[in-house]
């Protein structure tokens, strides 16, 4: 079958450029989630998004709005607690807090399972025109933020101290690469999922992390990866009618492993040469 | 003219720790001194505050005599210890790069100016060769040599290394000592340099400042690695031993052997005959 088929259909269309957004975001932010290692940041806010949309379920408000308000709060909370604690213990609790709110909405809610899944999983055939036009903006204010702090969140990365010193502070950088994530979040929401937007964000970015030797290199490599397999998801989902989430998470961790073996072959090669 | 550091009765404490009291002393630009003292004796809380990263509890830290800040582009810095991730993908290119513009916002654009100062930082501390490997990757001194070059990169008019000759080599310790000392002469900055075996520095840093105590000492190598200024400054008995050419510091004249206290390496004073 020929997969272009289903640009026929204009719900398609809308998937295919919705996931595009969502795609570029999450490979160009992963690449600074790999960086500082805020892994477990990228892991906990789309499960509090989440609580945020059966929020705004319950209230009867968008969703969109609901996974924002809710996770830039949660942004806030964890770079306000990770100044006084380990960020690790503070991005947990704030997780706890969230996920326990998320579970009352639910019940309160009465939920239907589907509105639940549809959360938790995407559903990325349902975007709509409008929303298309939200995710992109979303997804472009949440590039915006770390393109400026780019220098700024490399800086502080591999020399905290001297950086602090000319005035870029570690603080101002775990900011912003939260409140990018909390952005990224609420893009990725509708597309693939509360469960799954953390292997988009860090999958591609650990594969380009072991082949690239420049940020640039590591960024564009990121992002490459992170749209080939996000089409690719689609397709297959539209083929088959399997979750597109499912489709992400396997490809994102057959990436990874590919980058790994490509990269020990090539450390070989040349551990070979200069012997 | 202004001295490049000057710092007045400057009184450093962590909670109720008091790490040195009342330290006064002035470094002039194109002056290289070696700041020496045993493990906890403030070395690096000395630095951290001419670097304004330590808030003094009394007392004022002034660079060429305007009051020291954040966001100075007149002082470079190398910190005592710098972890790097192994995988990090950024070049010793890509590390001297951000000493000269890592503050600003945006991503650096490739002039023709950029690439030649980088270029000129790197062949300073003779790192060219290490412009396009991955920093994660390289040796400790190797890595020691781009950290000085980010620090000098954008020509700062102070410049505060951390115990760079940690992890160094005879050998590449002398290249680094002269590297820093030329920097001083010729490029006119004020140089502390942090180490823990004064005698790299015999005859290349103009000044020791040696911290002990809470208390500081700071003149001519020879004025300062004297018995009667490090008793005072440990405040018990100290002695200063000299061997071939080398200096060791000893404690404890009184039971008979010396024992080694830090500074001139205690593995020296094996080397004796
Ligand atoms: N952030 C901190 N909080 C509390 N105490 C500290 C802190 N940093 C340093 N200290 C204490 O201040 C004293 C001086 O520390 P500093 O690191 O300046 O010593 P140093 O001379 O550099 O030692 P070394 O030779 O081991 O590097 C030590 O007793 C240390 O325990
Ligand atoms: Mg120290």
């Amino acid at each position: 079958m020929n997969p272009f088929v289903m640009f026929a259909f204009p719900f398609a269309r809308h998937a295919f450029l919705a996931a595009s957004f969502v795609a570029v975001a999450a490979g160009w932010i992963g690449f600074y989630v790999v960086l500082r290692g805020t892994a477990f940041a990228a892991h906990a806010l789309p499960k509090i998004g989440f609580a945020g949309a059966s929020g705004a379920l319950l209230f009867g408000v968008n969703s969109l709005f609901g996974v924002s308000l809710y996770s830039a709060i949660a942004a806030l909370g964890i770079g306000a607690l990770a100044e006084r604690d380990r960020r690790d213990v503070a991005t947990a609790l704030v997780l706890a807090l969230g996920l326990g709110t998320g579970a009352l909405f639910l019940s309160l809610g009465n939920l239907y399972a589907a509105d639940a899944m549809s959360l938790l999983f995407g559903q990325v055939l349902g975007v709509s025109s409008s929303g298309v036009v939200e995710t992109a903006c979303v997804s472009a204010a949440a590039i915006a933020l770390v393109v400026a702090f780019h220098r700024v969140l490399l800086f502080t990365t591999v020399a905290r101290e001297a950086a602090l010193v000319r005035g870029a502070s570690n603080r101002t950088a775990d900011w912003a690469l939260l409140a990018s994530l909390g952005l990224a979040t609420s893009a990725m929401m509708p597309v693939v999922g509360a469960l799954l937007s953390f292997s988009l964000l860090v999958g591609p970015a650990l594969a380009a992390r072991h082949l690239a030797h420049r940020p640039w290199q590591a960024i564009v490599q990121s992002i490459a990866l992170s749209l080939v397999i996000t089409w690719l998801s689609l397709f297959l989902s539209f083929a088959l009618g399997w979750p597109v989430g499912f489709f992400v998470a396997c490809l994102s961790a057959l990436a990874y492993a590919a980058a790994r073996a490509i990269s020990r072959a090539l450390g070989r090669k040349t551990q070979a040469g200069a012997a | 003219m202004n001295p490049a550091i000057s710092f007045r009765d400057l009184t450093v404490s962590y909670g109720s720790r008091t790490v040195f009291a009342h330290l006064t002393g002035e470094i002039r630009a194109g002056q290289f001194v070696g700041v020496l003292g045993p493990n906890g004796a403030g070395k690096s809380t000395l630095l951290k505050a001419i670097a304004g990263l330590v808030r003094p509890v009394a007392g004022a830290v002034e660079i060429d005599g305007k009051p020291v800040r954040r966001r100075n582009k007149a002082i470079g810095y190398v910190p005592q210890s710098v972890q790097l991730d192994e995988d990090v993908p950024l070049t010793g290119r890509d590390l001297v790069g951000l000493g000269l513009d890592g503050h600003r916002l945006g991503f650096p654009l490739p002039t023709k100016e950029r690439r030649e100062a980088i270029d000129a930082a790197l062949a300073q501390v003779n790192a060219l060769h290490l412009a396009d490997r991955r920093i994660g990757r390289l040796s400790g001194g190797e890595r020691q040599r781009l950290l000085i070059a980010q620090a000098v990169v954008s020509k700062p008019r102070v410049l505060l290394l951390d115990e760079p000759l940690n992890n160094l080599d005879l050998a590449s310790t002398h290249q680094v000592v002269e590297l820093v000392k030329r920097l001083a002469h010729e490029g006119q900055m004020a140089v502390l340099l942090v180490a823990h075996d004064v005698n790299p520095l015999i005859g290349r840093a103009d000044e020791i400042l040696y911290l002990a105590n809470g208390r500081m000492a700071k003149g001519a190598l020879d004025d300062v690695l004297r018995p009667e200024v490090l008793s005072g400054l440990y405040g018990y008995p100290v002695e200063v031993l000299r061997a071939g050419g080398r200096i060791i510091v000893a404690a404890g004249a009184m039971d008979g052997h010396a024992h080694a206290v830090s500074s001139a390496s205690p593995e020296a004073s094996v080397m004796l005959p």
